[in-house]
């Protein structure tokens, strides 16, 4: 490991009269120093780095605490900054903590928290609020087949972008007379372009060759129309990326019949609702998705499909795949890559060998023994 | 010999005429009432051809129908838009009697020209007829193979109001408001006909799917109207369920849906989803109940304009269609007969037509069935 570090450092002090610029770009683009990432840190910080922890309602909390044994296990040098909000229960924290963690942490890591139906009072749910104080306008789910997990379609590899602080999440209903309700659905050009340059730029960064965009403009000619067209407006700036649009019905019957043409997806919010819970589906259902959502600032880790799984609370069979996934793809994100390669690789040799699964995945474990045979699988 | 022929034949027709009669009589709900009642000749059926393949696969039909000596008359219109007294250009008068008249109607698909300066003649069929529920039963098919089986699922779209209301304008420039309208009426009216349809086809549970969580007041009241319908069909299971929780299990196990009642735009989805679990467009038929008793059948594939006039079509979607029209018409005898005439044949690898990877025409297709029909007598 030092050797390798020292070559590096030689190539560096090779090029000197290329100026710093150079050297960090050549530094960058050294193989040495990728691979210096990928393996495990040379020193530690001397703190840990601080990480906002939402543990969110239903299953969300013991998910949480597998994901901590894990890491405990792993040695990340990781604190969480745990804050508990809830519309369900009584001892929920104000939303004002999780901006204030936020702040100070950037990136957090977040569980579900339950929308109750009632059409009294409040119309903007717990999660949307957060969504909007922090301007999270980008969801991201990758849906990728697990090897060894069988479904119905395999060797799936897409990723689904929904903008979602906009659309038909507006909060925006009224009754104009009894009976009569009208919900407005708002589509912004600012908004629209932001989103699909989002996009376009995470295929370029990913090496994607498609983005479809998703959308019925045939009926909603203005709304719809607005979001299609800003989508083509981006494309035309990436001319190495394939561009195409496909009608939300039509892509929903192809999900299922031909998943396999899917590439990048960016869609507006309820389609992505729509489109993240088909395609959880076909890879192995809301246990195993993870997703993540952006702003300019801050980054949540959340599971692809977001269900609270209420029905399943100190039962201890909700698969904690997909919350792990969500964990280690936030490591990458705060450039610990060497943890969030070795809990991937855990979790990944676990599910292949195929001994211990919980039920979702046809399998007899509970979670807790599940979250025993990730631990033991983790080599450091 | 040839007078005990036809005494059998008069014997069996006498059989179904009451059979059908008792039918009437019994199964007839709410939903069907106001529609005329039988007379001792053939009910006259609408029957609007279509574009593209369309006239194919109705001859199909209508050939099929013979075959199985269906007490029905077709009538057949043409809707291609005509510029009425308004300047504006609609469905041809003759078409909208015809309907009016006769109640019951088939249709194939239909082109929909891009900007030549009239509404699509589907949404104007819609809304001429008042057309508010749209029932799309998606079923596996025995030979068929997808990843997916025994589907047997029912969606019951509502088809006014909602997402699709076409009320959209620019506030300011780059920003647009579309407005998704839910009134009472229209939801109550749509739960109403999924309960009597689950009834009318012993079907055991109807699920309303909604998105109340996040549209409270809309979808709130969409859902409240079905929990009040419910109430009053204590025999079928009510559910509620979110659209994303239905998205996600569909895909993975299709088996635990029944009926499915919804607003507009979800039921868009998930009827073309549900299709795409059993084939696609091209074999699930679909249904649209107007108020008064109207209701027209359709296929909901494209016209297909590559083949037409080849003998290459696939008229099974049109069959299916025609099959849930004659249960609607409580001819259900009839419509097992040719169901399963028609099941036998898409099973048959020697049968498949281009569009599931045969060589069979449409008339070898269509004469197959029609021989299988007369078999099952």
């Amino acid at each position: 490991m030092a050797s390798a570090f020292q070559a590096a450092c030689r190539i560096v002090v090779k090029v000197p009269e290329n100026g710093w610029a150079n050297i960090a770009r050549h530094f960058s683009a050294s193989t040495t120093l990728s691979q210096l990432a990928a393996s495990e840190p040379i020193s530690k910080s001397a703190s840990n780095r601080k990480v906002t922890m939402i543990p969110g309602d239903g299953v969300g909390p013991e998910l949480m605490s597998c994901v901590r044994e894990v890491f405990k296990h792993s040695g990340v040098p990781v604190e969480f900054e745990q804050v508990f909000v809830s519309e369900v229960h009584s001892h929920s924290a104000p939303i004002s903590e999780i901006f204030d963690s936020f702040k100070r942490n950037n990136v957090g890591l977040k569980g579900h928290i339950e929308s109750p139906f009632h059409d009294k009072g409040e119309l903007q749910t717990l999660n949307m609020k957060i969504r909007k104080g922090l301007d999270l306008f980008a969801n991201v789910v990758k849906c990728r087949s697990i090897p060894g997990l069988n479904t119905k379609h395999n060797n799936l590899d897409f990723v689904v972008i929904r903008e979602q602080t906009e659309g038909e999440y507006s909060s925006l209903e009224h009754e104009s007379v009894t009976g009569v309700v009208e919900c407005l659905k708002i589509i912004t050009r600012t908004k629209s372009r932001r989103i699909a340059k989002f996009a376009f730029d995470y295929a370029t960064k990913h090496g994607r060759s498609k983005v479809t965009a998703v959308h019925k403009a045939n009926i909603m000619k203005l709304s719809d129309g607005l979001f299609l067209r800003s989508c083509q407006e981006i494309s035309e700036l990436y001319p190495k990326i394939q561009f195409e649009s496909m009608i939300i019905d039509n892509c929903c019957m192809q999900l299922v019949s031909n998943p396999h043409q899917f590439d990048v997806m960016v869609m507006p919010n309820l389609y992505g609702s729509i489109v993240d819970n088909v395609a959880g589906g076909l890879v192995g259902g809301a246990g195993v998705v993870p997703g993540e959502s952006y702003s300019s600032q801050f980054a949540i880790f959340e599971p692809g499909a977001r269900h609270t799984f209420s029905q399943a609370v100190g039962r201890n069979v909700a698969n904690p795949t997909a919350m792990l996934l969500c964990a280690s793809n936030m490591l990458r994100h705060i450039n610990l890559e060497f943890y969030a390669n070795v809990i991937q690789t855990a979790v990944e040799r676990v599910i292949k060998t195929g001994k211990v699964r919980t039920r979702d995945m046809g399998g007899y474990a509970t979670a807790s023994e599940f979250t025993r045979a990730i631990i033991n699988n983790i080599r450091l | 010999m040839a007078c005990a022929v036809q005494d059998a034949q008069l014997m069996y027709s006498a059989i179904m005429a009451t059979r059908a009669l008792r039918k009437m009589m019994t199964g007839f709900g709410q939903v069907l009432a106001g529609r005329k009642s039988y007379s001792s000749e053939a009910r006259v059926i609408t029957l609007i051809p279509g574009d593209g393949i369309g006239p194919e696969i109705s001859a199909a039909v209508q050939q099929i129908f013979k075959a199985a000596e269906v007490p029905i008359e077709w009538e057949s219109v043409d809707v291609t838009p005509v510029k009425g007294p308004d300047g504006k250009f609609g469905i041809p008068s003759k078409a909208v009697e015809s309907m009016n008249k006769n109640c019951v109607g088939l249709k194939g698909p239909l082109a929909t020209p891009i900007g030549k300066g009239h509404m699509s003649l589907n949404l104007a069929l819609r809304k001429e007829f008042d057309l508010y529920a749209n029932v799309r039963p998606c079923k596996s098919i025995e030979g068929y193979k997808t990843p997916y089986e025994d589907v047997d699922i029912v969606t019951i779209r509502e088809n006014t109001e909602g997402e699709y209301s076409g009320i959209e304008h620019t506030i300011v420039e780059g920003v647009v408001q579309s407005i998704k309208l839910i009134t009472e009426p229209a939801s109550r009216r749509v739960a109403e006909f999924a309960f009597e349809y689950a009834r009318l086809n012993n079907r055991n549970t109807v699920t309303a799917v909604h998105k109340a969580n996040i549209m409270r007041m809309s979808d709130g009241l969409f859902l409240r109207c079905c929990r009040e319908v419910a109430e009053k069909y204590r025999g079928i299971k009510f559910n509620e369920m979110y659209l994303d929780t239905v998205c996600l299990q569909m895909v993975q196990d299709p088996t635990e849906y029944d009926v499915l009642v919804m607003p507009n735009l979800y039921g868009d989805i998930l009827s073309d989803l549900c299709a795409g679990l059993v084939g696609g467009l091209g074999v699930t038929p679909s249904g649209n109940i107007g108020a008064g008793g109207v209701a027209i059948f359709e296929s909901v594939h494209g016209t297909a304009p590559d083949i037409a006039g080849q003998d290459k079509a696939n008229p099974t979607a049109l069959l299916l269609s025609a099959v849930m029209m004659l249960r609607h018409m409580q001819f259900n005898d009839y419509a097992d007969r040719i169901e399963k005439a028609a099941m036998d044949v898409v099973k048959d690898p020697d049968y498949r037509t281009a569009d599931l990877g045969g060589k069979c025409t449409c008339t070898q297709f269509t004469n197959e069935i029609c021989r299988r029909v007369q078999l099952n007598d």
